[in-house]
């Protein structure tokens, strides 16, 4: 399945700092960069794995390929977090676990929102922030 | 008790790559991994013991239980002996393995010291979590907070009654950082930190610390002060399983039953808890999973002093806990075995010792609420229990 590539956020109001990049990660990062969330998948048991990794964490096959995300899912619990620190210490922001459509839970921020009225069981979509590095994160804002 | 032939090592794999660049660490000590148990005629799944040293990406080789997804693990030993760590591992391991501790031992060692430059020797899960402000470990508590609320209708003033019971508790302690008695109002009305969490909801930040004797019974017989006898022991790994993460429970669901079990006792047995403090919702959750409550039911439980000294329905942390007395260097362990060995002795302060307290419990989990931790539980008795 292909989805149409989320909007990427070149000059993010909120931190986005560059990851690190593992070498078996670059594919999933370079995607990023591009709008599209890749999650891996794997061929024998066919769970859908989070964070991306070779191994799959359920059967312990290497037999793991990329497939792209929906960009769909809810939020399955958050906070409001109102003392940050490093670069997020210009709170308040929202971190949230969202579960996607494909069924991992993924932590990321809620953003583009009132963070008084952000609510558990909330649709959300993605969209990308850009880091510094050319790679982008995906984060999410209420389904429009 | 010896651990000669206890113990047999029955897989063993070098990797074959000198030049990694490539490939990150955590994915190296997969690949070690997965080759040394097929090389055993084993599945990861069949590990039950791991033992890491410094060289693993994040802490105490928890960041690897998850990578792997080992899910079954009742012992992990990550004693850092520089080069030579593999050896103290095989020798844990076998003395583990001897107790029945644990029955398959995993021991890795990977790095990447020629191409180590952009080698992911940081916590694999750092690019997935930390990145996004996931602010250690307050954030992750606040995450677990506001779900158990959703699913079980736990509000903030159950959880800010576990910080009053231990306020009234620490009001006895002349040592105590926080010896105001606070009432459930002066949590609710703290400034809230990480919704749902008030300042209040979070543990004294404190210099210190403590130490703890252990002997043969054959030594403990001829020393003076009175001894408690360790009964039981369990530990768990909770991981963030592949992406089915669950916020809602703790590592000590697993621990506390392998516990209860080698004690052979049951959470009614116990007279008295220490149970880990950093934050309010930390509690309420182990209350759940060591089985004083059903699951969900954590908030009624801490509700009308059901953790008050002496006589509430659980007496806990009656030195006033990491919530109001101490929590050195951020490490709440060696205080919750502290107070648990006075109440045993019967030094606790008068006004919160516990009548007649033969059994005491001690849980602790180390690292983040929501994505991965591990959980240990110690049964302790009174000398004569």
């Amino acid at each position: 399945m292909t989805y149409p590539a989320s909007e990427v956020v070149e000059e993010p109001a909120l931190f986005a700092p560059a990851p690190e990049v593992a070498p078996e990660l670059r594919e999933f990062w370079d995607a990023t960069s591009e709008g599209r969330l890749l999650l891996r998948r794997c061929t024998v048991c066919d769970e859908a794995i989070w964070y991306p990794r070779p191994v799959c964490p359920f059967c312990h096959s290497t037999r793991t390929v990329w497939e792209q995300a929906s960009g769909r899912g809810h939020i399955y619990t958050y906070s409001v977090v109102r003392r940050g620190t490093g670069g997020y210490a210009d709170a308040p922001y929202v971190l949230a676990y969202v579960e996607l459509a494909e069924g991992p839970r993924v932590m990321t921020n809620i953003v583009d929102c009132d963070t008084d009225a952000v609510e558990i069981g909330q649709a959300v979509e993605l969209v990308f922030h850009r880091t510094a590095e050319g790679t982008a994160l995906p984060r999410f804002r209420p389904a429009r | 008790m010896s651990i000669k032939r206890k113990a047999f090592i029955v897989g063993a794999y070098e990797h074959p790559g000198r030049r990694l660049p490539d490939t990150s660490v955590p994915q190296i000590h997969a690949e070690v991994a997965l080759g040394a148990v097929a090389d055993a005629g084993l599945t990861l799944d069949d590990v039950d013991g791991l033992f890491t040293g410094r060289d693993t990406p994040g802490a105490g080789g928890l960041s690897l239980a998850d990578y792997l997804g080992l899910r079954n693990l009742t012992y992990l030993d990550s004693t850092e002996s520089g080069g030579a760590s593999p050896l103290y591992h095989v020798g844990h391991a076998a003395a583990a393995i001897a107790m029945g501790k644990c029955s398959v031992a995993l021991v890795t060692l990977a790095g990447k010291a020629r191409s180590g430059a952009g080698g992911g020797a940081a916590p694999p899960e750092d690019p997935f979590e930390l990145i996004f402000g996931a602010r250690p470990p307050l954030a992750s508590y606040a995450l677990a907070a506001r779900r158990h609320m959703y699913e079980f209708g736990t509000t903030s003033a159950q959880l800010a009654e576990v910080k009053v019971a231990a306020s009234l508790h620490a009001q006895h302690n002349p040592n105590a950082f926080l010896r105001k008695r606070l009432t459930v109002d002066d949590v609710l009305n703290s400034p809230l930190v990480s919704d749902p969490l008030h300042r209040g909801d979070c543990c004294v930040v404190t210099d210190g610390g403590g130490a703890i004797v252990l002997v043969s019974p054959e030594i403990a017989r001829d020393l003076p002060r009175r001894s408690v006898a360790v009964l039981g022991h369990g530990e768990a790994a909770k991981h963030s399983d592949g992406g089915k993460v669950d916020v809602t429970y703790t590592g000590a669901a697993s621990a506390g039953p392998r516990a209860f079990a080698e004690a052979g006792v049951t959470p009614a047995d116990i007279d008295y808890a220490s149970l880990y403090d950093s934050f309010t919702i930390a509690v309420v959750e182990q209350l759940e999973d060591l089985g004083f409550c059903a699951k969900g039911e954590g908030g009624a439980f801490v509700q009308d002093g059901g953790l008050v000294a002496p006589f509430g329905k659980l007496p806990f942390n009656t030195d006033g806990g990491g919530l109001a007395n101490n929590h050195p260097t951020n490490r709440g362990g060696i205080t919750k075995i502290i107070e648990a060995v006075r109440q045993l002795r019967e030094e606790a302060n008068a006004p919160v010792q516990v009548p007649d307290c033969a059994l005491a419990l001690v849980s602790g989990i180390g690292g983040d609420l929501a994505a991965r931790m591990r959980s240990a539980v110690l049964v302790l008795g009174r000398q004569d229990a």
